[in-house]
């Protein structure tokens, strides 16, 4: 284990403080002990101290759930103590859980019960007395902005507001330790910044201690001190500041020439041996090179059309990835060229000449929109979903539909697909008009939902088979499409395997295979990348770089707005309405001030959500002032 | 063009078939239950009334009461559970249902016997379950009139001394009046309409609540491919049932098969369809597994007991007869009995299937215009 020092001044003053939770040299493992058992966790030690918020890191199956489970009292360890408030977790668990607040994954919110009777349902539940609950029940509901909807029905909330309910309950009965397991999974930004505030005003005012786990590395940053695990080990521990400091000198910037030249350059850096990592940040390249300086850089980035490479202050992600490389197999060669014939019958591959030019999105729309929406209204009723919006999207370009929950982009995106019908408007899908000729439009479209859909009782290949076939592949040519999605997606060895058995990442890989077998000419991605640990999300933007490069327009949703950098173009939507468009760097641009002279683009996207919630605040109290 | 479509509806029709056979609960479903109740209805299923339980209370107790009584001893539709000693012991064991009849043989029986005067005997019935009651009475009054006759002219114990019409009676198509025919011969309607229920209303709302639905909705199938490749594995398995229970009933029930076999196939087959129509219709509708299985049940129940399948329709109020007309199972239970018992030929039951060819082009129409509407 890699231990961290020195300890930042903050962790030292909170030495002082009471120690809420220690774990010494704890396992875990599920089934048979040896051959046949899982060790879920191993000789795991940590503590958690009054005021302290102590965040547990890494990618799905490391053992995070398991270890905050533990610490619920909710598993008896295999090996191991573990004391939560002077009390043994497996003894006295029942005095544990009554004192400690515990949110798992998916909290269990009665969807038919109002707001305010999920609160005292569990304020119940855990035997509340009346007075505390009085002067608990309106605060919880304020720091959880659901004061205003306290009546409604849990079932109907959104995602982040479900969450902060969740939390709201999981509060009630004003624990001394809190235990959250990965609260912000699939939540939008504006509800993730919000929750986090509730956690860092309950630290600071109750003086509790968290236990959180997450696998959003920029969240972690805003933990007091953080437990990288990497499959069942607490793999490096200490503040977000002491992981930094170990990487300065060793994180670069450059800033290519262009979106799709800076993609190309990040696919060429991610097979370069010595490089932790390479990502798109701000229109930049960021590289990783933990064991090697300036030079190697400049070397590794040479033949590409981009600025020098320069130093720049690391992250605690760029830390995090180091430990990644260093312990874990590298992530799959992405071949492009085995992705290239996807792409070929349908555009002719590009010269040297296109790709070293500007592919400037305006130029892409001239030569022929894959995707044409003009104009289009949606109505539910009285609701307007989405408000008269128009856009085009150029032949192998990557195009992001962004926006908080609730703001219109699935439904948008739905449309797009010809999963719902317009209200008015026009879609073209490659040349085809999705009302007259839906079979045709159909046929040149691949659609990757947001949860797994696939046949979870047939098998890799059956399931394959059957998408190939419905879309008229056959003979000679589904089978060499099959052998080959098989090969270079790495399901082969698992070809026979039912499709609801395999782990969450072949899942991915194989909704991939499966919208992409009959060469569409657009695919269409419902966040695609919701639930999924951000090594999995690397291995699925490269791949989809790689589509793209073949040729393939590729249409998105997403809210990590660090995905946002890998779009050519993109859309805001909040409340129906399109409130930008444009590049990367025109949305980064919005958000630039004097306080902020670099933003990100989840800066801008938060200052576009929060000004159309105050105009929609202002048109509501205008309406209220006419009424 | 043609050939297209054909092709992607076959990849559907073998996908169906796959996630059927494939899925451990949906084989079950196929073949358990409707093995399981063609038996439980074969066996369990019968008005014919045997064995009731009954007691005596003998006060004659003399040789002439103890030869009528014999007579029901050794009758295999009763069986003597008690002799009782008093009148107040009566009520008790009816109360209890520890009989359902008592035969009261008063102290006067054989002395009014040989005196030439009406020997009463009185039968007390527990009428609760009125079918029984009447049923075991006829039983009794049979007997009755059986040893009243032994007994030669001039010695009658008859609660009606002068009948002098004698009825013959002649139950056609069923000589015997074995009610199991009558539940049989249905059996393979009733049967195989759960099955396909099941299996269609949980076919769309199944890929609805797994999202694999819009997976079909955004590949170029139409909804009339969708509707096709969905449709056909149940109605291959309803008709494999329906067809495997006819011949059950034949071979294991050794209930006549008189009728034409081409007529009994082709009302099963368009039965099944239509009903098809129906499940799909449902599971359209339904946003989850649960709604669909609700659904189908909501329809099961009523759709059993306005067919005709254990009740005649001619009983029923007119509106309710009404009502009946669109419930396809009321045609097969009708068409399955008329091909199985009267012998009827393909001719005699067309009016029959034609109804149930137009209930199958409504709902499935139906089926298909939702599939879309409900994807929101």
């Amino acid at each position: 284990m890699t231990r961290l020092d020195p300890e930042p001044p903050e962790a030292a003053l909170a030495a002082s403080a009471p120690n809420l939770l220690a774990l010494r040299e704890v396992s875990k493992s599920f089934g048979p002990a040896g051959r046949g058992g899982t060790i879920a966790l191993r000789d795991a030690t940590l503590s958690c101290r009054a005021g302290e918020i102590l965040g547990l890191v890494g990618p799905d199956g490391a053992g995070k759930t398991t270890l905050v489970r533990l610490a619920a009292g909710l598993l008896a360890p295999t090996r191991g103590s573990i004391v939560v408030l002077g009390l043994d977790s497996v003894k006295d668990a029942a005095e544990v859980r009554g004192r400690i607040g515990y949110m798992p994954q998916r909290f269990g919110l009665y969807e038919d019960l109002t707001v305010r009777e999920n609160l005292r349902l569990y304020a119940d539940l855990q035997g509340v007395p009346p007075s505390t609950r009085a002067e608990r029940e309106p605060r919880l509901l304020r720091m959880a902005g659901l004061g205003r909807f306290q009546d409604r029905l849990a079932g109907r909330l959104s995602g982040g507001m479900k969450q902060k309910l969740g939390l709201a309950c999981a509060l009630v009965k004003a624990p001394e330790l809190l235990l959250l397991d990965e609260p912000t999974v699939g939540v939008d930004p504006v509800s993730r910044r919000e929750l986090w505030q509730i956690i860092a005003e309950l630290v600071e005012r109750d003086d509790i201690g968290v236990l959180l786990s997450t696998s959003y590395l920029d969240e972690a940053e805003r933990c007091h001190r953080i437990e990288v695990m990497l499959r069942g080990e607490i793999v490096a521990s200490g503040s977000p500041a002491s992981f930094r400091e170990r990487l300065a000198q060793h994180v670069f910037e450059t800033r290519p020439r262009s979106q799709r030249e800076a993609r190309r350059l990040q696919a060429h850096l991610l097979d370069r041996d010595g490089i932790a990592d390479a990502t798109i940040r701000s229109g930049r390249v960021r590289l990783v090179v933990p064991g090697s300086g300036a030079a190697d850089v400049g070397r590794a980035i040479e033949g590409f059309d981009t600025s020098s490479a320069v130093a720049t202050s690391p992250r605690f992600e760029d830390a995090f990835m180091c430990l990644v490389s260093e312990r874990l197999a590298p992530p799959p060669r992405i071949d492009t060229d085995a992705a290239e014939p996807l792409g070929t019958e349908v555009v002719p591959s590009r010269g040297p000449e296109s790709r070293a030019g500007e592919p400037r999105a305006s130029d892409a729309t001239e030569r022929a929109a894959k995707v044409r929406v003009k104009g289009v209204v949606k109505r539910f009723g009285d609701f307007v979903a989405v408000r008269n919006i128009t856009f085009e999207v150029g032949p192998g370009e990557i195009f992001g539909l962004l926006g908080p929950n609730g703001a219109g982009k699935t439904t948008m995106f739905r449309m797009m697909c010809g999963l719902l019908p317009v209200t008015s408007g026009t879609i073209d899908i490659a040349g085809h008009d999705l009302r007259r000729s839906p079979s045709r439009a159909r046929a040149r479209i691949g659609y990757m939902a947001q949860r797994f859909s696939l046949y979870g009782t047939l098998g890799v290949e059956e399931n394959l088979r059957f998408f190939g076939r419905a879309y008229g592949l056959r003979g000679r040519v589904l089978e060499a499409r099959l052998e080959r999605a098989l090969a270079s997606y790495e399901l082969l060895p698992r070809r026979d395997t039912p499709a609801g058995e395999l782990p969450l990442g072949y899942k991915q890989r194989l909704a991939m295979a499966a919208a992409l077998l009959h060469e569409p000419e657009i695919l269409f991605l419902d966040e695609p990348t919701s639930g999924v640990d951000p090594l999995a999300r690397r291995e699925f933007w490269r791949r989809i770089g790689a589509v793209a490069e073949s040729g393939v327009t590729v249409v998105v949703t997403t809210h990590f707005m660090e995905e946002a950098e890998y779009c050519d173009r993109m859309i805001v939507m909040a409340q129906g309405a399109m409130m930008a468009a444009g590049t990367p760097e025109d949305i980064r641009e919005r958000a630039r001030s004097p306080e902020n002279p670099d933003p990100s683009i989840e800066d801008a996207f938060i200052a576009l959500a929060e000004s159309a919630a105050r105009e929609s605040g202002l048109r509501a109290q205008r309406s209220e002032a006419d009424a | 063009m043609i050939l297209d479509r054909l092709h992607r509806v076959l990849a559907l029709v073998l996908k169906e078939f796959l996630t059927i056979l494939k899925d451990p609960k949906s084989r079950f479903v196929v073949i358990g239950p409707p093995i399981i109740q063609f038996f439980v209805f074969g066996y369990a299923a019968t008005f014919d009334v045997t064995s009731v339980r009954y007691a005596v209370l003998d006060e004659s107790r003399t040789p002439e009461s103890r030869a009528l009584l014999a007579r029901f001893e050794s009758s295999a539709s009763f069986d003597l559970v008690a002799t009782l000693d008093t009148d107040e012991q009566i009520a008790r064991s009816i109360d209890a249902q520890a009989v359902r009849l008592v035969l009261h043989v008063g102290p006067t029986y054989a002395e009014n016997l040989h005196a030439g005067r009406p020997a009463v005997v009185q039968a007390i019935l527990d009428g609760r379950n009125s079918n029984v009651a009447s049923i075991a009475l006829g039983y009794v009054q049979a007997i009755v009139q059986q040893h009243s006759a032994s007994l030669g002219v001039g010695s009658p114990i008859e609660v009606d001394p002068g009948l002098s019409i004698d009825l013959v009676d002649r139950a056609w198509y069923n000589p015997n009046l074995t009610s199991r025919w009558y539940i049989v011969s249905a059996l393979g309607g009733t049967i195989s309409m759960v099955v396909v229920m099941l299996l269609t209303s949980l076919s769309i709302a199944r890929e609805r609540e797994q999202g694999t639905f819009d997976q079909l909705l955004v590949s170029p199938l139409t909804p009339l491919e969708i509707l096709v490749g969905k449709a056909t594995p149940a109605v291959v398995f309803g008709l494999a049932d329906a067809a495997l229970l006819s011949a059950g009933a034949v071979l294991w029930f050794e209930v006549p098969l008189l009728g034409s076999l081409a007529a009994l196939l082709l009302g099963l087959f368009v039965f099944v369809i239509a009903v098809t129509g129906v499940g799909l219709f449902i599971s359209s509708l339904s946003g989850t597994m649960q709604q669909g299985l609700l659904g189908s049940f909501m329809y099961i129940m009523p759709s059993v007991i306005l067919s005709g399948f254990t009740t005649p329709l001619e009983n029923m109020p007119r509106w309710l007869q009404v009502l009946t007309f669109v419930n396809p199972l009321r045609y097969v239970v009708e068409l399955l009995r008329r091909v199985f018992l009267e012998a009827a030929s393909l001719q005699d039951v067309a009016g029959l299937i034609f109804p149930m060819l137009a209930i199958a082009a409504v709902t499935l129409a139906l089926a298909a215009f939702f599939f879309r509407w409900r994807t929101t």
